[in-house]
């Protein structure tokens, strides 16, 4: 919860978190020690001084530091966990569903739990989208099209295979899928600067979400474009948002083509826990505003009432979640107890 | 004798000093495709060095170790193109370190491979295709930048649109506008051949362009400039993490005027 100086309330739900272990005892080879030391240099190059974190913390945290991080000194009210599997990479798997269960299991009221698949997986692959669809009631999905496998180099969603999987996944009542169109993080080549699956498949499937994580970037350009035409394309803001330390005038940029193409309604904040903390991204974007040279172009305005959208509003209604009930419910458990007004002013 | 030896050897290493110097104001025009930055002032490539046998030896990192191998494929295939031009080039070598395919990549470099012969059929076709999608967005960045540059110093729309290739190389313009003008040029055989009559500004089909659509235009384009602005900045950042460079983030002007020897010493 972020309370504005005067006192309104903020309610937060972190779009993109997750629960991993890039710990050298889960790495199964040089592949896995790479990946967690890129995530490291994202974290390290973007976030301010103060808000860097050891490597071995950062490699492995555990639940405690997850649920401080995101509801004690930050200002999540919820969060949604989105898996990374990377068992090729991991001997338990990066950031599983399991994995990331136990948080959901201790502190119901406060996760999303979010599944995964691949259509590469074949029959198989939608059996156990069942199973842990049905274990979990998943309400969403993360997809890593560009991720190698073996002789794949990535996958479409406009593939054969994808098309059942998502008709499976509309069956299952999964509303909302997540997919990862952002910087490289796993060697790509087919779906490099593609983001035009996305528009296919927002036709075909009106009744599902498409969250685009990372706004498309590095194709922001190619994004905005789509999105602008389809009702249900959603522009996550993973990785967009730290900029707004280190590269304010790029972030003005950014959002303010977002909001002009894209629209108020389908921007969503996601912190990228463990590789930004809510605090510091959520302070700095509530005392951001967008500079006039920049409004001059698009027109755009970041005002109070968009910024209640983007850190709440959107993915709320997109996972059905009553906000006045579940701010209820999360102060009934006590959730808000640690909230002394003036300490939550912005600084 | 040994005075004539000394000279022989003195004249022997400027060569050598004049053609690592060919060399890497060679890979300077080779730039990343998708950042339309040179891989040297990117500080991609850590060593060009020419030995007695004329053969020149590449190596070169990039941001990370999952940087997209398509990418990484053709940009050293650039520079192996580029620096091979250069008529006493005996061979070139080009290798790629700390990449999840460094190993494939280099072999299939070494071998003269395509990246379709490489990475096989999945590779999904050559290269051609993505570096020509490239070096269109490079065009239309280096468009909106002189647009934008010329609309600012008062050019009427109407001008603009109808200026020839040597009209605009003949406007008076200052230093800021000449260095966008001079990088425009370098692209805009991109869309359409170079004739003298030809129109200066054309869109990425090769068509004119409008004067009352101009201010339409421009705004459209700009999103692919901070698009190759912003993965320009988080490029360069994340190569100064992992490589733990003095400055994260080098201002360009203050890059271009380091020499190459310089600027990469590692």
């Amino acid at each position: 919860m972020y309370r504005t100086a005067k006192g309104e309330e903020i309610f937060v739900i972190d779009g993109h978190t997750h629960f991993w272990d890039g710990s050298p005892a889960n790495q199964k080879n040089i592949h896995g020690k790479q990946f967690i030391e890129c995530f490291y240099a994202y974290h390290s190059n973007l976030s301010p001084p103060s808000e860097k974190w050891e490597k071995d913390k950062f490699e492995k945290y555990d639940a405690k530091t997850m649920f401080d991080d995101l509801f004690v000194t930050g200002y999540d009210d919820m969060a949604i966990l989105q898996p990374t599997y990377l068992t090729d990479f991991y001997k338990n798997g990066f950031n599983t569903t399991e994995r990331n269960s136990a948080l959901k299991k201790s502190h119901p009221d406060r996760f999303i739990l979010n599944g995964a698949f691949d259509p590469r997986d074949g029959e198989k692959g939608i059996e156990d989208l069942h199973a842990l669809s049905e274990k979990y009631k998943l309400k969403g999905v993360k997809l890593y099209t560009a991720e190698w496998r073996g002789e794949s180099k990535g996958y479409k969603l406009t593939d054969k295979a994808s098309y059942k999987y998502l008709e499976a996944a509309q069956k299952l009542g999964i509303k909302n899928v997540h997919v990862h169109k952002g910087p490289t993080i796993l060697p790509l080549n087919r779906d490099a600067f593609d983001v035009a699956d996305i528009d296919d498949v927002a036709t075909s499937f009106q009744d599902l979400n498409f969250i685009v994580e990372h706004c498309g970037l590095p194709r922001l350009d190619d994004f905005c474009w789509i999105a602008t035409q389809e009702t249900n394309v959603y522009a996550g803001l993973a990785v967009a948002l730290p900029f707004i330390h280190t590269r304010p005038q790029y972030f003005a940029h950014i959002i303010s083509e977002l909001l002009f193409w894209v629209g108020p309604d389908k921007i969503l904040y996601g912190s990228d826990y463990g590789i930004w903390t809510p605090k510091w991204l959520i302070d700095k974007f509530m005392a951001f505003e967008i500079p006039a040279d920049v409004t001059k172009e698009t027109g755009s305005v970041l005002s109070m009432e968009t910024k209640t959208k983007i850190l709440g509003l959107n993915a709320a209604r997109i996972y059905g979640i009553d906000v006045e009930a579940q701010k209820k419910k999360i102060r009934v458990g006590g959730g808000y107890a640690h909230l002394p007004e003036a300490v939550h002013a912005p600084r | 004798m040994k005075g004539h030896a000394g000279q022989n050897g003195q004249t022997h290493n400027r060569q050598a000093e004049d053609r690592q110097a060919e060399v890497w104001a060679c890979l300077q025009g080779v730039t990343d495709p998708e950042l339309d930055e040179s891989v040297t002032e990117l500080n991609f490539v850590t060593r060009a060095d020419v030995d007695p046998d004329n053969r020149v030896h590449i190596e070169f990192r990039l941001p990370t170790y999952w940087c997209a191998a398509n990418f990484s494929f053709l940009m050293a295939d650039d520079m192996r193109r580029a620096v091979s031009a250069l008529d006493w080039v005996e061979g070139v070598s080009v290798v790629l370190g700390e990449h999840m395919y460094a190993d494939k990549i280099n072999a299939g470099l070494a071998t003269g491979l395509s990246f379709q012969e490489t990475f096989g059929t999945e590779a999904d076709g050559s290269l051609d295709d993505l570096r020509q999608t490239f070096l269109v967005k490079a065009f239309q960045r280096r468009q909106v930048a002189l647009l934008n540059h010329l609309i600012a110093a008062s050019h009427s729309p109407e001008t603009i649109v109808s200026l020839t290739l040597t009209e605009l190389d003949c406007l008076a313009v200052d230093g800021e506008g000449g260095k966008l003008l001079r990088r425009y040029l370098e692209r805009r055989a991109v869309v359409g051949p170079l004739r003298s009559d030809a129109l200066a500004f054309v869109d990425a089909k090769g068509a004119r362009l409008k004067a009352d659509g101009l201010a339409g235009y421009v705004s459209g384009l700009r999103r692919v400039g901070i698009n190759a602005e912003f993965n320009s900045a988080l490029c360069r950042g994340l190569l100064s993490v992992r490589f733990d460079l003095e400055t994260p983030v080098t201002p360009r002007s203050k890059a271009s005027s380091k020499s190459p020897d310089s600027q990469h010493v590692p």
